[in-house]
């Protein structure tokens, strides 16, 4: 009995789950121990599952009774599973916040017995995507994840959500009918929709079709992984949704993008031959999205444009198509994930205590909020890249990887990494000077909240305990950075090489076909 | 693979109405515009499944040739059905709109506006600081302060605070 045959689960318990919180609409407690419970169980699944590839090795499940390539198969390998787990951890610790945000606010603002369900059926749209090995199935996975989260976006229907909404709505429907046009196009040329089975199959047809496949299958992940230009309807969507929301939004819904856009450029599409364009697009995401950034007075959004430039990162570890380039930007994705979230929850604490998320209202938040100011200053400096950090370490991992790949490309673009890297810590030193340090008075339009020292908005100790908890375990990733970044570097191995997923999927007597090189393709 | 030329002719004119829909400003529209690309593309997957044949597994004797290719219409069935779902929300959420604002439009984001119409200066450096009560006397322009005020007036309505005063 093989444990990976388990991984299933990883996508029906969160399902179970909301069917069970939507039967219990009107019981709110219950709701909340269910939806806790679920996501707990679906989270120790996933570690049992990360530990059984922890050293590598790949293991699939056939669904349906239909043997690959006909039917849907889950893969689980060290990339997946590592993904299952951060997401599930972060996802578990923004449903505690948000029980604690609407225990203590009463559900006005969030309406408590449409978000538990939904949130579940956000989960388990995440958790297929992660998993599955079959594109079509990705892109079923990818809609419930879009499903549930225009849910969550328009929470409440207030004029401003629903603004968003539309945005969001309509530019994720477009990018997937890209999408699904990809793979009819892909059925259409190789008569089947297994990634592993593609991965044989799409090196047989000419280059110009495959280019073609290849760049509509990124363009599509790249509007969802907010990868610029494709990244402008992020900024104006995300900030609007509740806190917790926004939350689980920047941390999971761009990485399933890259998520997606890792196994389009290893499994289906192997090689070099777009390296160099995603390599520009990815300065321009860096420098582009952390300039924006720096225009901005609003935390929330402030972090929605750092979120769009680090993406670049990871594009940038992607386009390397090395073992340590790829293995860097794996550990980033887990880095990101958990600092993004933890961002987030601490600006919806903000928001609580000083009455806005505005930088021009807030002011001396250090001295009203001590512990809330150490929340904030981990994960920031976590982001910006100051050493001991796990921020640290996955950036100096990238650019070793691209100093070591030594092409004037990759050169420009360690460059414009470090910029990037320096010109986020000066967004969050703004942050920081302005909302906690500078004297409340000095703001250009206090917050009364914060000028009257008897009021003081007592946070919730559900949220500020998630959201530490959240910030503890983006340390524990520095912490643990050697175990953490020996399955990174094993996954990229395995993603580069190929043959354990091909294998594992479709037996193995099937070759391997060999990558094409950039020679060979011009 | 045997191609249908009036399905594809079906096709090209649902995704040209459809792209021009999208781009219109009315919401209605962008939705019928969703709808139509929708089932262009469920038109294309059905074109990819080759010509039409017999029922799948219709008899044993029947020569696998003589088959529709099935997994297209499965495809095609998932994709309608969430269409469908996401055009039920989407309905619900123009009539939102409808109700909140009285048209159907898009909007503009107030806080996007607000910062693109943001004079260039450096918020940080030039803001209206009182010298003496910060800890980073990064701002010993003085003698300036008083045109940046004058630069930061214009654009909000809202009353600017003056330099040094609570």
């Amino acid at each position: 009995m093989n444990l990976a045959n388990l991984s299933p689960l990883a996508v029906l318990l969160p399902i179970l789950g909301a069917a069970v919180a939507f039967m219990l609409i009107r019981h709110h407690t219950a709701q909340r121990m269910v939806s806790i419970g679920v996501l707990s169980a679906t989270l120790l699944l996933e570690c049992l599952l990360l530990m059984s590839v922890w050293d590598g090795g790949t293991t699939s499940v056939t669904l349906g009774g239909w043997l690959p390539p006909w039917g849907v198969v889950l893969v689980v390998d060290q990339f997946s599973s590592l993904m299952l787990v951060v997401s599930t951890v972060v996802s578990l610790a923004v449903l505690i916040y948000a029980t604690g945000q609407g225990m203590a606010d009463g559900d006005q603002e969030a309406p408590v017995s449409i978000f538990h369900p939904t949130y579940l059926i956000l989960v388990a749209g995440v958790s297929n995507a992660f998993l599955t090995g079959d594109l079509f199935n990705l892109y079923v996975g990818f809609e419930i994840l879009l499903t549930a989260s225009y849910v969550l976006m328009t929470l409440g229907g207030t004029g401003p959500r629903i603004r968003a909404g539309v945005t969001y709505v309509v530019v994720s429907v477009v990018s997937s009918v890209l999408f699904l046009v990809a793979i009819a196009m892909i059925y259409g040329a190789t008569g089947t929709i297994t990634m592993a089975d593609l991965a044989v199959k799409l090196a047989e047809l000419d280059q110009g079709t495959q280019n073609l496949l290849h760049v509509m299958l990124l363009v599509a992940f790249g509007i969802k992984a907010a990868v610029f230009p494709l990244s402008f309807w992020l900024p104006d969507s995300y900030p609007t949704a509740p806190a917790p929301v926004t939350a689980v939004f920047a941390g999971l819904l761009t990485k399933v993008g890259v998520y997606a856009m890792v196994r389009t450029e290893t499994l289906l599409f192997p090689g070099d031959t777009l390296n160099v364009p995603l390599m520009v697009v990815a300065l321009l995401t860096m420098i582009v999205g952390i300039l924006g950034a720096l225009a901005q007075s609003d935390i929330k959004r402030l972090l929605s444009f750092t979120l769009v430039s680090h993406i670049g990162y990871m594009v940038f570890g992607l386009a390397m198509s090395s073992v340590a380039g790829l293995g860097a930007a794996v550990f980033y994705v887990a880095h990101h994930i958990t600092v993004q979230t933890s961002l987030f929850l601490v600006t919806g604490l903000i928001e609580r205590r000083g009455g806005s998320s505005s930088m021009d209202r807030l002011g001396g938040l250090a001295k009203l909020s001590p512990l809330l100011a150490l929340l904030f200053f981990i994960p920031a400096m976590n982001l910006a890249g100051i050493p001991p950090f796990s921020g640290f370490l996955g950036k100096l991992g990238l650019l070793q990887a691209g100093v070591e790949l030594g092409t004037p490309l990759a050169i420009v673009l360690v460059v414009g990494g470090v910029v990037t890297s320096l010109l986020t810590l000066l967004a969050i030193a703004r942050v920081w000077n302005r909302a906690f340090w500078r004297k409340p008075e000095d703001a250009e339009y206090p917050d009364p909240v914060l000028q009257t020292p008897g009021s003081v908005a007592v946070l919730p100790r559900t949220m500020v305990g998630s959201t530490a908890g959240l910030v503890v375990f983006g340390v524990a990733l520095t912490v643990f950075a050697g175990p953490l970044f020996r399955v990174a570097d094993g996954s990229a191995g395995n993603m580069l090489d190929r043959s354990a997923y091909i294998h594992s999927v479709l037996g193995d007597s099937v070759q391997v076909p060999p990558l094409p090189r950039t020679g060979d393709a011009k | 693979m045997s191609i249908n030329l009036t399905l594809l002719i079906v096709m090209g004119v649902l995704y040209a109405c459809g792209i021009y829909l999208v781009l219109e400003r009315s919401l209605t529209r962008v939705l019928l515009g969703l709808m139509l690309l929708a089932n262009a593309t469920n038109i294309l997957i059905l074109s990819t499944g080759g010509y039409a044949g017999v029922a799948p597994f219709f008899t044993k004797e029947t020569s696998p040739e003589a088959y529709s290719d099935p997994l297209p219409q499965a495809l095609i069935l998932t994709s309608i059905v969430i269409s469908f779902a996401v055009t039920a929300f989407m309905l619900g959420m123009i009539y939102r709109t409808w109700v909140l604002a009285r048209q159907d439009e898009i909007q503009d984001d107030l806080e996007d506006r607000r910062v693109a119409e943001t004079p260039s200066f450096d918020a940080e450096d030039d803001a209206i600081v009182p010298l003496e009560t910060s800890e980073f006397a990064v701002t010993t322009t003085g003698p300036t302060d008083q045109e940046r005020a004058e630069a930061t007036e214009t654009p909000g309505s809202l009353p600017k605070k003056e330099g040094g005063s609570t």
